[in-house]
């Protein structure tokens, strides 16, 4: 089936990307909120008593990593490489999965510590922004699942590689939005 | 040539790919260095915006393809981009987190 405008662009190509275009407007609205009530927080705790800056850095390195995996993998599966492709696309959910263990871990230390999202505006925009940058991932993780389960059916060849690019685009969109919160939530408001 | 119908424009090379994973690597550690020096508090805030900025622009660039694809691409992406930044700043200035002199 075609997928082709008169520009000869592919219009799955050209959705998804007016898609990442919305999205930006998603957490362009999320990190405002989230800093205009991170300090106007009451009670504690407070993000200099709480953010756990080491333990970020990991997960940082960890999802940008993963952004090479699925490259590696959209590669793999353009030049008709099946093992690489399989073996990219599982470390990229892997390393996807390791991030939300990562925030999971965070959370839980969070609600340990006492800053749950009813707790002041600091946890309420806090876990809203990073949750819904969580949520994202998760969703990526099942992509990237799929695409495997996919390629084990024998149904992700080089013909199929425009859905990789695709699903990767989703991928490093959410890197990307994960490194201007590591700036601006962690390092900036921590330091 | 025409860009073909089923499959992605040209895209870098491994070796490209490994050389911005490692330099979004050393920026990082850069970054989280920056954060535990005493010495750039007083600059702490812009020099991480621009590492970030680096680093946010190295991965669309090369890992999204933006670099060597469509610019229609390029349009819907950094539109908004822009419009949400725009709107960071205005709400930012507008709840007093930013303030003028």
């Amino acid at each position: 089936m075609s997928h082709h405008t008169a520009t000869d662009l592919d219009t799955r190509k050209i959705a998804f990307w007016t898609f990442i275009g919305s999205e930006c407007l998603l957490f362009g609205t999320l990190i405002s909120t989230y800093l205009i009530y991170e300090g106007r927080s009451t009670v504690g705790p407070t993000t200099r008593e709480i953010l756990n800056i080491p333990i970020t850095s990991l997960s940082t390195f960890d999802l940008l990593m993963s952004s090479l995996a699925m490259v590696l993998a959209l590669a793999a599966v353009s030049r008709g490489d099946v093992l690489w492709s399989r073996i990219w696309l599982a470390t990229t959910a892997f390393l996807g999965t390791v991030f939300l263990g990562f925030q999971y871990y965070e959370f839980s230390s969070f609600v340990h510590e006492g800053l749950t999202i009813t707790t002041n505006l600091f946890g309420s925009t806090f876990y809203t922004l990073t949750g819904f940058h969580g949520g994202h991932v998760a969703v990526g993780v099942l992509l990237l699942l799929t695409l495997l389960v996919r390629s084990f059916q024998g149904k992700l060849g080089p013909e199929k590689a425009m859905n990789v690019e695709i699903t990767g685009l989703y991928w490093h969109f959410v890197d990307v939005v994960w490194i201007v919160i590591f700036t601006v939530v962690y390092l900036i408001q921590s330091g | 040539m025409n860009q073909s119908h089923s499959q992605p424009a040209a895209h870098p090379s491994t070796g490209t790919y490994l050389a911005i994973a490692t330099i979004l690597t050393i920026i990082t550690l850069v970054e989280v260095g920056v954060f535990y020096v005493e010495l750039f508090a007083p600059v702490l805030a812009p020099v991480l915006l621009v590492l970030s900025a680096v680093k946010f622009s190295l991965v669309v660039m090369f890992y999204m393809h933006l670099k060597g694809d469509h610019k229609l691409f390029t349009l819907v992406f950094v539109g908004p981009l822009l419009i949400a930044t725009a709107v960071l700043v205005a709400l930012l200035f507008l709840f007093g987190v930013f303030v003028l002199g």
